[in-house]
């Protein structure tokens, strides 16, 4: 299944940050989405800034436009505002993206767990982002990092509990 | 012109001719002579007058009798002259046909143009001094005679007596010059009054001289200006003089601004008051402080100031929803437009032009496209879609 754009995505307007606020709002709103689908789609967790001013995502080749540079931090910046967003390094180039936050990860996990009637079971990290269970599933391949956030948010919500085991590590669900 | 000899109009031997110009009048100091139709030639050793008519009749100076010279251009009525300082007159002069001058210059009117030509060849000449390298075999003075003349006139006196000349030459020159000048102010006022007399003479006898003819006249008469200019001599400084002035530019402002579609630029603004006050130039402090005016005294005028800085006339009535509305109803006919192309479509200045679209820019009905090729407004899409 090919990646379906917005409309936005053809207009030249898109691709110069808008001056009126108004409009502006509008603009950011739509590349946040875009942003956030692009990455869904390709299951991409990470963002190198100038890599990424480069791809398809920023750069539209058809109509011969692309996204400036300090345009683009500042969606990443909208982003970070709404939790989306985490940036690895100082100098703002590189960022970790979710396009779910940790909380809703954990919520579809624990979903997923009490459908199957799993509480009370323990799984190791990899079972569940990798394992033949959860295949289908939609944080089937969740970056571990990610993974452990959003266990780490059932945790504080006693929904979990986190093992650390010899080499990897495990979650026991409540 | 007493230092002039009779000359027999011949070159002599090693003396080259430079140049030569008809049509030249010869003044003594500043008294016409009766020298008045001849051709001046200047030669690397003299400057002959020859009378056009009579080939005998020719008169002849030493160059290296000229202290210096100088330009006088010319004014109305008035030739150009080249004024040329002499030294005192030699002891043994020969005969010429001045006997006394009570002036040490002379001046060479060119009434048939060639005055700057001849003024290059002249000052090469004469810092050249060919003269004194290739002596010719005419019983003229050595150099070193007139040398020793110069020795005589030279020392601080000397010097400051030729200063004072210089200028008191320079004064005299100035208040010709300014002279003209309001004698054309008066002439000016005068034609305004006479051409405001003939138009109403148009009015009242229409039938008498053809429509064409009226229309033809009338466009003569505005590109004329304005009869009496609002100036700080007529109506004092200050607020006073500013809003008398107001009130003169809003009339006359009223028809191009409207043709103008209701907005003019400041600039323009300026070039036509200008263009149409003549002589009573207005400067563009006192435009802006005018302009400034309009609105204190209900006139139907407004100066506009654009975030940008740009500052615009525009009449009172001028509705700017409207021009929104219809800047954004040609984009979206277009799908797109750069401010060149919307200058050109609707008639108006290309600044003009830009400002209308980010003012609909602004009110949120239009969205820009700043890419490499050039700043493009498109439909603001991101409001009305979706």
């Amino acid at each position: 299944m090919s990646f379906e754009w917005p409309w936005q995505y053809n207009f030249p307007p898109f691709y110069s940050l808008q001056p009126n606020a108004n409009t502006q709002h509008k603009q950011l709103a739509a590349w946040c989405s875009l942003v956030l689908s692009y990455l869904r789609h390709h299951k991409l967790y990470t963002i190198d800034v100038l890599e990424a001013q480069e791809s398809p995502l920023f750069h539209n080749k058809k109509i011969q436009r692309k996204f400036p540079i300090e345009a683009i931090q500042v969606v990443l910046e909208e982003l970070r505002k709404k939790g989306n967003l985490e940036w690895i390094d100082k100098s703002k180039t590189r960022c970790l993206i979710m396009w779910r936050r940790p909380e809703e990860w954990g919520k579809l996990v624990y979903q997923w767990v009490s459908k199957n009637a799993m509480t009370n079971s323990v799984f190791t990290f990899y079972e569940l982002s990798n394992g033949d269970d959860t295949e289908g599933e939609e944080f089937h391949g969740l970056e571990e990092w990610l993974l452990l956030r959003a266990l780490q948010f059932l945790q504080s919500e006693r929904k979990a509990e986190i093992i650390t085991l010899s080499d990897s590590k495990g979650v026991k669900f409540f | 012109m007493d230092r002039f000899v009779w000359a027999s109009g011949l070159l002599e031997i090693n003396e080259t001719l430079v140049i030569q110009q008809r049509g030249v009048r010869l003044y003594d100091g500043d008294e016409k002579t009766k020298f008045d139709l001849g051709t001046v030639v200047l030669s690397t050793h003299r400057l002959l007058w020859r009378e056009q008519k009579k080939h005998d009749c020719c008169i002849a100076l030493l160059l290296s009798q000229i202290i210096f010279f100088e330009e006088q251009a010319a004014g109305i009525g008035k030739s150009a002259k080249i004024v040329v300082h002499l030294q005192p007159i030699p002891p043994n002069k020969e005969a010429g046909p001045y006997q006394s001058s009570k002036y040490s210059y002379i001046k060479l009117s060119f009434k048939e143009h060639g005055q700057i030509e001849f003024y290059r060849r002249l000052s090469e000449e004469l810092s050249q001094k060919r003269w004194e390298r290739i002596s010719v075999s005419q019983p003229m003075q050595s150099p070193g005679r007139s040398q020793a003349g110069r020795v005589r006139a030279a020392g601080i006196v000397g010097i400051e007596r030729k200063l004072e000349e210089k200028r008191k030459e320079t004064d005299k020159n100035i208040t010709e010059a300014f002279e003209d000048l309001s004698k054309l102010m008066k002439k000016a006022k005068e034609m305004v009054d006479l051409s405001k007399l003939i138009a109403n003479k148009i009015k009242d006898k229409q039938g008498d001289i053809s429509e064409d003819e009226t229309i033809r006249f009338k466009s003569y008469l505005l590109s004329m200006g304005i009869a009496n200019p609002v100036t700080r001599e007529t109506h004092g400084s200050g607020t006073h003089y500013h809003m008398q002035l107001a009130k003169q530019l809003s009339g006359i402002l009223q028809a191009p601004v409207e043709e103008q579609g209701g907005m003019m630029a400041l600039t323009e603004v300026y070039c036509l008051t200008n263009r149409a006050r003549g002589m009573e130039l207005l400067s563009p402090e006192d435009l802006v402080n005018a302009c400034k005016m309009f609105e204190a005294l209900n006139l139907p005028m407004r100066l506009r100031i654009f975030d940008s800085g740009v500052m615009v006339v525009q009449l009172q009535s001028h509705n700017e929803d409207e021009m929104i509305a219809s800047a954004v109803e040609t984009v979206s006919e277009r799908g797109f437009i750069s401010s060149e192309e919307y200058a050109k479509l609707v008639g108006i200045s290309v600044l003009l032009a830009k400002e209308r679209l980010l003012l609909a820019e602004k009110v949120g009905h239009l969205c820009r496209d700043d890419s490499v090729e050039s700043l493009r407004f498109y439909p603001n899409l991101f409001l009305t879609r979706d």
